[in-house]
């Protein structure tokens, strides 16, 4: 052969499949959910949705090519999901510079001090996130009321979530059939007709991209179906005890985060664990948590420390919890 | 509406490209020289009968088992002797090999070269194994052990069920599809042959449900001989690594470390079970087989029946040559063939087919990072983590490998084939083989 | 001072104080008698924990150095024959002194000498390529360029020259521990005599094919002719399998070899320049 053949190992085909290619598909599955927010949240969604995919994006590009002194990746789209996540996670009247803030610490602190993508044991958009709550609680549970609130931004007139009012009512020695209408329709809630973050209202826009994500193959079922399961049980069975002071499961799966975090946060690749049998117990983990944080806890939302929590747990559930061999003997020796 | 069988875990679906499937077996031109390897089989290397000058007839044998794991190599061409060397092979590495002059095509007289079918069988189990070892028989699909050990069940062990491998699942290859159609008669004596070398009453033939026309003609007349049933399976790679198989035809998993006759199943490639036939019945041992030439760029493609020891550069050129744009050559199919430096390496009984590729699809991607997509887990066949074994092995780890079974990867490709990062996973789990390998055999010493 | 504050300091400090002793107590029962010369030996170790001594990290070589009853199979590689004495003087024992050595990459076969024939495209590793195939050249003993004798070298004392694609010892930082030898999956790497003024001379080639194969592969090959074995007056210089060998306790640096090889195979290392002759080619290659 006179031409200079290239020679490699096998196999000498590739499916084609890319990192760019997932996370492409990813925001394509939050696309609904973006839609629904700017039609509830407008002018506040939109500020607040391309701040943090801005800054996201600029943070890595320059933590990357500065302080770390190699190749930017901003190319495979990880900063960009990053950044709709975090966004997605925080009320629509969010001033710019706690926006700017979280970006990067979830940038800076949780993804790049530990290497960068591939590396960081806390998904990096909840760090972000629960570092704003910590640092800044007033405005990060000052909620917009959805429709209202569509051509303001800082000035938004603000309301509770249903979680909020469920927990405030409860204070307040108020039953559930108290509080009556102060809590949304279970339709409503599934519309988005409620306060809450930009992402987390609207539980069929979410659905819709876990249908997405499905097809594309880009994630499996098992963590979102076991968080739901999870919380609908534990839920139920505390709802049968006492239908007055617990809300019925409809309710706590379609309220907070837990739609968001079930089909987005909790399946995000680096921090879940790598086979289904670490992926049941990982999701069954965070609704556990995520209903004891809800109803014994001081914060009315419990998902994002649940998941986060889990995710500490994910390095040993790897190790621990390996699939199931081919061929596997009975009698295994540890 | 029957649900076709398949394997349970892992999988990937590399696209087919059988371009070559509608072509029929041609038989290639013979060649003026070929080169036969002592080595083209598991175990150790045949040891050299002939010597430079001598004058030999086709079927005749210049290179005898060295051992029970080892099988006999036979001329496959007339001619004389012209060298005894180390020549460069599909390996990649050089080794031992006879090159012979052809001059006419003299065979040895015992090989009867009638092409009437003989379904009578006349031999007994214990001859048919001696049959076959002598006529130097390994497993064509590509693993080249040697058949007669395979036969041979050790003490302790039974054969329930023969298991026929006509799955052919590597995209491109068409060879064995070929076989079905053409050889199939012949091939289900070869099987009968089998199943009485093993004792056993049933065999199952799976072929994969791209070749529908094969599983039809075969299903045809498998009502001619007795015990042997023909079943279609889903399309998913590696259905014809013979764990797969195993699983999707009788639902038992080989132990790991262990073989396919601890739970009662012997599996033999259709081109063997051919091969079986032709030695048996017409005392023809192997020294020819077919191979498939295909490439998107080749002017044609076709399924050449070859004489064993010809160069790889001569089935390219009847083919119509190597085109202007090629970026590289392989030996086997793309998931688990090995890319060649050089057509000048000789066809061997392992060579199932030579595909060549166009620069564009030669290259590899860059790699990224590892993102811990958990895809490389969940196509693994062997239920193995890729992402974990290829760490391991970049930090030369490698005794942390062997509790990660990384003893029972079978190299199908699967997980470099589909990790979104492009990582190099497979590179790196065969040198932790290699390895751990090296660990084992110390630890024995 | 408030009730609050004053009871915090007093439980913080007796509990500061209770721990403190359980923790005196439990060093002192659970500790391991060491002999402390051990500690003394290890002091003057570089501390570079590379395991050149064979010993797993320079612990380990105090260690065994400290209960040897013969010490004269121990040497650090990197301290040399400095802390060799120092550490005999703690011991109160004295050792020989060894000739420093060097790792010595035996293979010229650059891209200019040694054609390449196909593209590698595997992973970078020269393990990896070595189970793949015999080489991108001609010549299946020749070094791949890959660097896995750079990735182990702990004192950044080997790279890869991106013009030869052929690893570089730097002199001052080598410090033959033996890492980049192991790591070579060619085992073109040997650890030599580093000779006076880091003078050295080798046969910077390893191939065992015949002459004319290796020739054809490679303009720099070893071919096996033996003009070296007859020229060499220490009898320093073995032939064997193709391939000629330079005893470097034999080798005197007289430099015959060099002027007489015909391919230039035999390479001679921080020597002066010679009067410029008409055919030997005396390449003297200056190190970083």
């Amino acid at each position: 052969m006179d031409k200079q053949v290239i020679v490699s190992p096998s196999p000498h085909v590739h499916s084609g499949e890319s990192t760019s290619r997932l996370m492409f598909n990813v925001v394509l599955a939050l696309m609904p959910a973006f839609a629904v927010s700017l039609y509830y949240f407008g002018v506040g969604a939109l500020i607040v949705t391309l701040l943090a995919v801005g800054s996201c994006v600029i943070f890595e590009y320059l933590i990357q090519k500065f302080l770390m002194k190699g190749n930017p990746t901003i190319t495979d789209g990880s900063a960009i999901v990053t950044g709709l996540l975090l966004a997605f996670n925080v009320p629509s009247n969010l001033p710019w510079h706690i926006v700017v803030i979280g970006s990067l610490v979830a940038i800076g602190v949780a993804k790049m001090s530990f290497g960068g993508l591939g590396s960081n044991p806390f998904n990096p958009a909840l760090v972000g996130r629960v570092f704003m709550l910590i640092s800044f609680p007033v405005q990060m549970t000052s909620w917009p009321l959805p429709v209202a609130s569509r051509l303001q931004y800082l000035d938004a007139v603000t309301g509770p979530t249903p979680l909020a009012i469920l927990k405030e009512g409860l204070k307040n020695g108020e039953t559930i059939s108290q509080m009556g209408d102060k809590i949304p329709s279970h339709m409503q809630m599934f519309m988005g007709l409620m306060g809450g973050s930009l992402g987390e209202i609207a539980a069929f826009a979410l659905l819709i991209g876990f249908a997405w994500l499905l097809f594309t193959k880009v994630i499996t079922w098992h963590i979102p179906v076991s968080i739901f399961t999870t919380i609908a049980v534990f839920t139920g069975i505390l709802w049968m005890i006492n239908p007055e002071t617990n809300a019925d499961p409809i309710f706590h799966l379609l309220t907070g985060g837990v739609m968001i975090g079930a089909i987005f946060m909790a399946t995000d690749y680096v921090t879940s664990p790598m086979n289904p049998v670490g992926m049941w117990i990982f999701g069954i983990g965070i609704g556990l948590l995520t209903v004891i944080i809800r109803v014994w806890g001081a914060y009315p939302e419990g998902v994002s420390f649940a998941i986060l929590i889990m995710n500490a747990f994910v390095p040993l559930l790897n190790r621990y919890v390996k699939p199931k061999r081919f061929g596997e003997e009975v009698k295994r020796n540890g | 509406m029957n649900m076709l069988k398949t394997f349970s875990k892992g999988g990937v679906h590399p696209p087919e490209n059988k371009i070559s499937a509608g072509k029929s077996i041609e038989i290639l031109p013979l060649p003026q020289k070929v080169s036969i390897p002592v080595s083209q089989h598991i175990g150790a290397p045949a040891t050299v009968l002939v010597a430079k000058g001598d004058k030999v007839k086709v079927g005749q044998v210049i290179a005898q088992s060295a051992g029970f794991v080892s099988a006999n190599i036979h001329s496959s061409v007339s001619g004389t002797v012209e060298s005894i060397d180390t020549v460069l092979d599909s390996t990649g590495y050089k080794r031992q090999a006879v090159t012979i002059t052809a001059e006419g095509d003299e065979w040895i007289e015992s090989i009867d070269r009638s092409t009437e079918l003989k379904k009578d069988i006349q031999l007994n189990a214990q001859d048919i194994i001696k049959r076959i070892n002598e006529s130097g028989i390994v497993g064509l699909g590509g693993a080249t052990f040697p058949s007669h050990v395979k036969l041979s069940v050790p003490a302790g062990k039974k054969a329930e069920v023969l298991i026929i491998n006509g799955v052919e699942c590597e995209p491109y290859l068409t060879s064995d599809h070929r076989l079905m159609l053409e050889k199939g008669h012949e091939m289900m004596v070869g099987i009968q042959i089998l199943m009485r070398a093993l004792n056993v009453e049933k065999a199952l033939i799976g072929i994969e449900n791209n070749k529908p026309d094969a599983i039809k003609y075969l299903k045809s007349i498998a009502g001619e001989y007795k015990g042997v049933e023909v079943h279609g399976l889903k399309v998913k790679y590696p259905q014809g690594g013979e764990k797969q198989l195993i699983k999707a035809l009788i639902n038992r998993e080989v132990p790991s470390g262990g073989l396919p006759i601890d739970i009662g199943a012997v599996v033999h490639n259709v081109g063997t079970a051919f091969a079986v036939y032709e030695a048996v019945q017409k005392n023809k041992p192997l020294f020819e087989r077919v191979v498939t030439v295909t490439g998107k760029n080749l002017p044609k493609t076709a399924n050449y029946m070859v004489r064993i020891g010809t160069s790889v550069a001569e089935l390219i050129a009847a083919a119509g040559g190597l085109p202007e744009d090629t970026g590289k050559v392989v030996n086997g199919g793309p998931m688990m063939g090995k890319a060649l430096t050089s057509t000048d390496v000789p066809v061997t009984k392992g060579t199932s087919g030579i595909i060549v590729f166009q620069s564009k699809e030669s290259k590899r991607k860059a790699d990224s990072v590892c993102i811990r997509c958990g895809k490389c887990v969940s196509v693994c066949p062997m239920g193995l983590e890729p992402y974990l074994l290829n760490r391991l092995s970049q930090r030369m780890m490698f005794e942390n490998m062997e509790p990660e079974h990384v003893l029972d990867c079978m190299e199908c490709g699967s997980c470099s084939f589909e990790c979104p990062a492009n990582l190099p996973l497979l590179d790196y789990i065969r040198l932790g083989k290699a390895e751990v390998n090296k660990i084992i055999r110390a630890r024995k010493n | 001072m408030s009730s609050v504050l004053l009871f915090s300091i007093i439980m913080l400090s007796l509990l500061g104080v209770v721990l403190a002793v359980i923790l005196y107590l439990v060093a002192q029962k659970f500790k391991v008698f060491e002999d402390p010369r051990i500690d003394e030996v290890e002091a003057v170790l570089p501390g570079a924990n590379c395991g050149g001594c064979g010993y797993p990290g320079c612990r380990g070589f105090a260690d065994a150095f400290v209960k040897a009853e013969d010490v004269s199979s121990l040497f650090c590689p990197v301290g040399g024959n400095d802390t060799m004495n120092a550490a005999a003087a703690v011991m109160g024992k004295t050792v020989e002194a060894k000739d420093p050595e060097i790792a010595v990459v035996r293979c010229s076969g650059s891209p200019e000498n040694r054609k390449r024939i196909v593209q590698y495209d595997g992973a970078s590793s020269c393990k990896v390529a070595t189970s793949l195939y015999s080489g991108d050249t001609g010549c299946q003993y020749g070094c791949l360029g890959l660097g896995d004798c750079v990735a182990v070298c702990k004192f950044d004392a080997i790279y890869i020259d991106p013009v030869t694609l052929l690893p570089v010892v730097s002199d001052e930082k080598c410090t033959a521990c033996g890492a980049c030898v192991k790591a070579c999956p060619k085992f073109i790497i040997e650890l030599r005599k580093k000779g006076p003024k880091s003078k050295r001379i080798f046969v910077s080639c390893i191939n065992k094919d015949k002459g004319g194969v290796a020739r054809k592969a490679c303009q720099v090959a070893c071919i096996g002719c033996g003009k070296c074995v007859k020229v060499c007056p220490h009898d320093a210089i073995t032939l064997e399998n193709n391939l000629a060998y330079i005893d470097f306790n034999k080798c005197k640096l007289c430099r015959k070899c060099v002027e007489e090889c015909p391919t230039s195979a035999i390479q001679e290392l921080n020597f002066p320049p010679r009067k410029p002759k008409v055919e030997a080619e005396a390449q003297v290659e200056k190190t970083e």
